[in-house]
């Protein structure tokens, strides 16, 4: 067989080469084929299930955080334009009052006017009135005296 | 005499004669041995695959996920998938018998001839394992890329080509006795060590041994690995 004899020795020697060799070869293929199906099959398979496992969950995780920002931001415009909203409806609120504060005065103002005119005219008729009986007075007086002052004559 | 507990025994072999096949024995029994007490501790730690890794199940995802990035980086996203399971392979069985060499004490097992030891510091072994990784990165590349494969030869330029082609050769020649000779280094200096000094000096050595073990290991499957990745990647 393969014997290849170093040192010229006939037997033995640290570089004896014999069927050792190919027999180990064997050997280590056989191995190879058995840790295959013992350990690196099985194993590989639990580890690369729980690696996939763990980086779904990441792409999940990532997924829900961003629907949840994406939430957020949509909260918060929400939030803001119900603010202005409310805002705009305050202050229209106001303008309105405003108005009708105005209006009010307005009114009031114009009855109140309007009653210092019919006072005024009402003093004025009565005061042309006096006058007028005031006057009458004056002549019917004035006519008296006259009448007194011709009979005398 | 003492010598019977710490001999060195360099280039002995237990041989296993099956008819005119000669095999070396000791390599055999203790890859059996080793490679034994690996399957039996990851059919342990696979035995209930969970979601929610606890034990024996963590270590070994640890380890795959080693592996993984290991394969990956060298050989690329598109087929690292195909060669994990080879470029493991590789790596547990160098770690399993480089580690498994050196601590276990096989010397107390006694042999006929020769002794039990890592089954990576016999060069047969090194040499089956550098030549299947070559076979690989044939295959890949070849697999991969067709007849294209062979663009890398005069990749970037054809003056490369007796480089490239003298490669195919080096490449194993020096995946086999790096291992090889790591592993045999150590195992000596231990037993000179242990031969000349048996108590507490040997130990920082160990030590270094089995760091060296660990980090053949890694060399060597990472080697395999890049030769594969450089077989199947594509030249622009």
């Amino acid at each position: 067989m393969l014997a290849f004899n170093f040192f010229g020795a006939t037997e033995g020697g640290l570089f004896d080469i014999n069927a050792t060799l190919p027999l180990m070869a064997i050997q280590v293929v056989a191995l190879t084929y058995i840790l295959n199906s013992l350990f690196f099959k099985p194993v590989g398979n639990v580890v690369e299930k729980r690696e996939k496992f763990v980086s779904n969950n990441i792409i999940e995780a990532k997924n829900k955080l961003s629907e949840v920002k994406k939430l957020e931001a949509d909260l918060l415009t929400q939030l803001q334009s119900s603010r202005t909203e409310a805002q705009r409806i305050v202050s229209e609120a106001e303008n309105e009052s405003d108005k009708l504060y105005k209006e009010a005065l307005e009114l009031a103002n114009n009855e109140a006017n309007a009653s210092k005119e019919k006072a005024r005219l009402e003093i004025e008729t009565q005061t042309s009135a006096a006058r007028d009986q005031l006057s009458k007075q004056a002549d019917d007086l004035s006519e008296l005296i006259v009448n007194r002052l011709i009979l005398e004559k | 005499m003492l010598t019977n507990f710490a001999a060195l025994e360099v280039g002995q072999h237990l041989y296993w004669q099956i008819g005119n096949i000669r095999l070396h024995g000791q390599v055999f029994l203790t890859s059996w041995i080793l490679l034994g007490a690996l399957l039996v501790f990851i059919s342990l730690g696979t035995k209930k695959m969970e979601n929610d890794p606890k034990g024996l199940q963590n270590l070994l995802e640890f380890l795959w996920d080693y592996i993984r990035d290991l394969a990956r980086t060298q050989i690329g996203e598109k087929v690292y998938r195909d060669w994990m399971p080879f470029i493991g392979t590789l790596f547990l069985f160098v770690f399993v018998s480089n580690w498994g060499g050196a601590l276990i004490p096989w010397r107390l097992i006694k042999l006929p001839s020769g002794e039990l030891g890592a089954p990576t510091a016999d060069i047969n072994t090194t040499i089956a394992l550098a030549l299947l990784v070559s076979l690989s990165y044939f295959y890949a590349g070849l697999s991969n890329k067709g007849w294209r494969y062979f663009e890398y030869y005069v990749h970037p330029t054809p003056i490369m080509l007796p480089f490239k082609i003298l490669e195919d050769f080096t490449k194993p020649l020096s995946l086999s006795f790096r291992l090889f000779g790591n592993i045999l280094a150590d195992e000596l200096v231990v037993g000179v060590l242990v031969f000349l000094v048996p108590l507490i000096l040997p130990i920082p050595v160990m030590f270094l041994g089995l760091f060296t073990s660990a980090i053949q290991a890694l060399i060597f499957a990472t080697l395999a690995a890049y030769y594969i990745g450089e077989a199947v990647e594509e030249h622009h």
